[in-house]
């Protein structure tokens, strides 16, 4: 006993002679990882913290204003942001109208529908879809999809729905309505491929109950698969919100770039990241360049708001899914 | 009894073969501008992509030629920037989640990190803007860089998370069975053994802000001529294609178009790498 006491205790005093540079060197290296994994806490005040210091004259100034008029006079340094904010929802109503239903039918047919040959290099080539630079995408809007809509798609849509007050007025071009085109452009690979994930953890259980009762393929992909996994359907559709809110170089680039409230989709819009965009190295007194921190803040806000939504309901998803499958 | 089907059965098989036709024509819609803005940019990048292209600075205002020789080598420094600032904080900071933290700070960690991952590539231009440029007096290379590495930690110290988490325990308890130290068998072993897929992170992060133009505008906001200090402005390609783009010059549009070329040639090179790496392994990059 007391020889074995013996030779464990000097078996420790060894260790711990020995050991303490490395300890000292794991302490070391734990904290440095811990400080850079820290960053990311790090980086989200310091976002809010820089808009708010670059904006709080111009929040003293106008107030809830600020969000509500809609007068944008850099010389008279009047600043009302509301066509700004108007423009950014539309245009990414627009967007979601369109990339939504396309999104999740793509990813229905990557998951259920499609021959299994042909799924993966689909996948690939969605994967390489989001890997283009939004500015390229801004570039082919310019040359190709602008005039192209101008001469086909718009006059006809102008024939048959102007009467109602979106299809209404004189063609331009760049317009809000292409502002929305190019945004579900670039936001369809992200719902896509977040809707296939979530189609692919629908447990296999679902798809064979169906098929045990003798659905078809397109029964037991609506009933089984799509309206399982709705809620996590809908946060894919959030984050894909998200990114069409603050998507900024292809949109500004065909969205026409005037600051109006118009109900017909071929006039110009503007959106907050656009105006951030162009006007930003324009700022030439200290009151606009202080509203531009403002249109940043909203900017931020809201796509912090819409993500912090859409993360919570994809995670919810995992965990439900995860609890299920321990269950 | 004759089993009542017939009518119904059919109806229903005809709906759900419809059903698939939908899909497959949603799929075709989805991919359609990948092809079509790949058949344009070959189009119109190759008839103007030259040798004076690719080795020339631009030419003046109104002149015809030129190239974007110092977009290209601006770009390539801004990434080098970005990847010193955005590689060891991601990556190490990778570490921490995987190897350290408890559940519950993880949980908040990679919470944010998605958060972050979110947040527009503008924003990031305006802060930095805000914190940089402002308080230093002037445009820079540094902030550019600043920028974009800002915009990689969060996606590298995902990525890295998930390859790390992929080790297999049995490699961490053999080595610390030998006595090796906690740090020296996560730098040695654990991160040596997903070095590919760190790597691979690492790589999608670069072709991801390498095409960013946003961040850049009023960062490092441009420069027509080389860049001889960092504390200088600095041209970008993405941002070149930009101003050329929206110019009223016929010889500037033919110019995006082929710098258009470059850069997307860039970033799929990066992405066939990164399938190379990952070959036999299906990475789900969300």
């Amino acid at each position: 006993m007391a020889v074995a006491a013996s030779i464990i205790g000097k078996e420790r005093s060894v260790q711990a002679r020995m050991a303490s540079p490395s300890r000292f060197a794991d302490k070391a290296f734990e904290w440095l990882t811990l400080a850079m994994a820290l960053a990311v806490v790090v980086l989200i005040i310091l976002i809010g913290w820089q808009l708010w210091i670059g904006s709080s004259v111009a929040i003293r100034k106008f107030g809830f204003h600020f969000l509500v008029t809609s007068t944008w006079d850099p010389v008279a340094e009047k600043f009302g942001a509301l066509p700004f904010i108007y423009g950014t929802l539309v245009s990414s109503l627009i967007a979601l109208l369109i990339a939504v239903p396309l999104g999740i039918a793509t990813a229905a047919y990557l998951t259920e529908l499609a021959p299994l040959w042909i799924r993966q290099p689909l996948t690939s080539l969605i994967e390489m879809l989001a890997a283009i630079p939004s500015v390229i995408l801004g570039l082919w809007g310019i040359f190709v999809m602008i005039p192209w809509l101008r001469d086909y798609p718009f006059p006809w849509l102008k024939r048959f729905f102007g009467w109602t007050p979106f299809f209404s007025g004189p063609i331009y071009g760049p317009c809000m309505f292409a502002g929305g085109i190019i945004i579900a452009v670039m936001i369809l690979p992200i719902i896509t491929s977040v809707s296939r994930e979530i189609l692919r953890s629908v447990p296999d259980l679902q798809r064979e109950a169906a098929y045990g009762l003798g659905a078809t393929r397109w029964e037991a992909t609506r009933i089984a698969v799509l309206s399982y996994a709705k809620k996590g359907l809908f946060g894919a559709v959030i984050l894909g919100l998200g990114r069409a809110l603050g998507e900024t170089m292809a949109v500004t680039m065909v969205i026409g770039n005037t600051p109006q409230i118009a109900a017909s989709l071929f006039k110009p819009g503007y959106t907050l990241a656009s105006v951030l965009a162009n006007e930003f190295t324009e700022a030439t007194t200290d009151m606009y360049l202080q509203a531009l921190f403002e249109i940043g803040l909203v900017l931020f806000g809201i796509t912090i708001l819409v993500n912090l939504l859409a993360q919570l309901l994809l995670r919810t998803i995992a965990t439900t899914s995860a609890t299920r499958a321990v269950q | 009894m004759k089993p009542r089907r017939s009518g119904n059965h059919t109806w229903r098989k005809i709906k759900s073969a419809l059903a698939s036709a939908i899909a497959f024509i949603s799929a075709v819609l989805v991919i359609a501008p990948l092809g079509l803005v790949f058949f344009h940019l070959v189009v119109n990048g190759a008839s103007s992509l030259n040798w004076d292209f690719l080795t020339k600075l631009p030419a003046p205002v109104g002149a015809v030629g030129g190239g974007m020789v110092n977009a290209i080598v601006g770009s390539l420094e801004l990434l080098a920037l970005a990847g010193a600032i955005g590689i060891p904080v991601g990556v190490l900071g990778g570490v921490y989640l995987a190897e350290y933290g408890s559940a519950r700070i993880n949980s908040i960690l990679r919470f944010l990190a998605d958060v972050l991952n979110g947040v527009p590539s503008i924003t990031w231009g305006v802060v930095v803007y805000g914190l940089v440029v402002l308080r230093f007096k002037g445009f820079s290379a540094y902030a550019g860089g600043l920028a974009l590495g800002l915009i990689m930690i969060p996606l590298i110290l995902r990525t890295t998370e998930e390859v790390i988490l992929l080790v297999p325990n049995g490699y961490r308890e053999a080595a610390l069975a030998l006595g090796v130290s906690r740090w020296k068998t996560i730098v040695h072993i654990v991160m040596k053994t997903a070095s590919k897929g760190i790597i691979t992170g690492i790589l999608i992060a670069l072709a991801r802000v390498g095409g960013e133009t946003a961040p850049l505008l009023f960062t490092a906001f441009g420069n027509r001529f080389w860049n001889h200090s960092l504390s200088q402005p600095i041209a970008a390609l993405p941002l070149q294609i930009f101003t050329y783009a929206i110019s009223p010059y016929d010889d500037w549009h033919r110019q995006a178009w082929a710098g258009a070329l470059v850069l997307v040639t860039g970033v799929f090179c990066v992405n066939v790498l990164v399938r190379i790496l990952t070959r036999g392994r299906t990475a789900s990059v969300v």
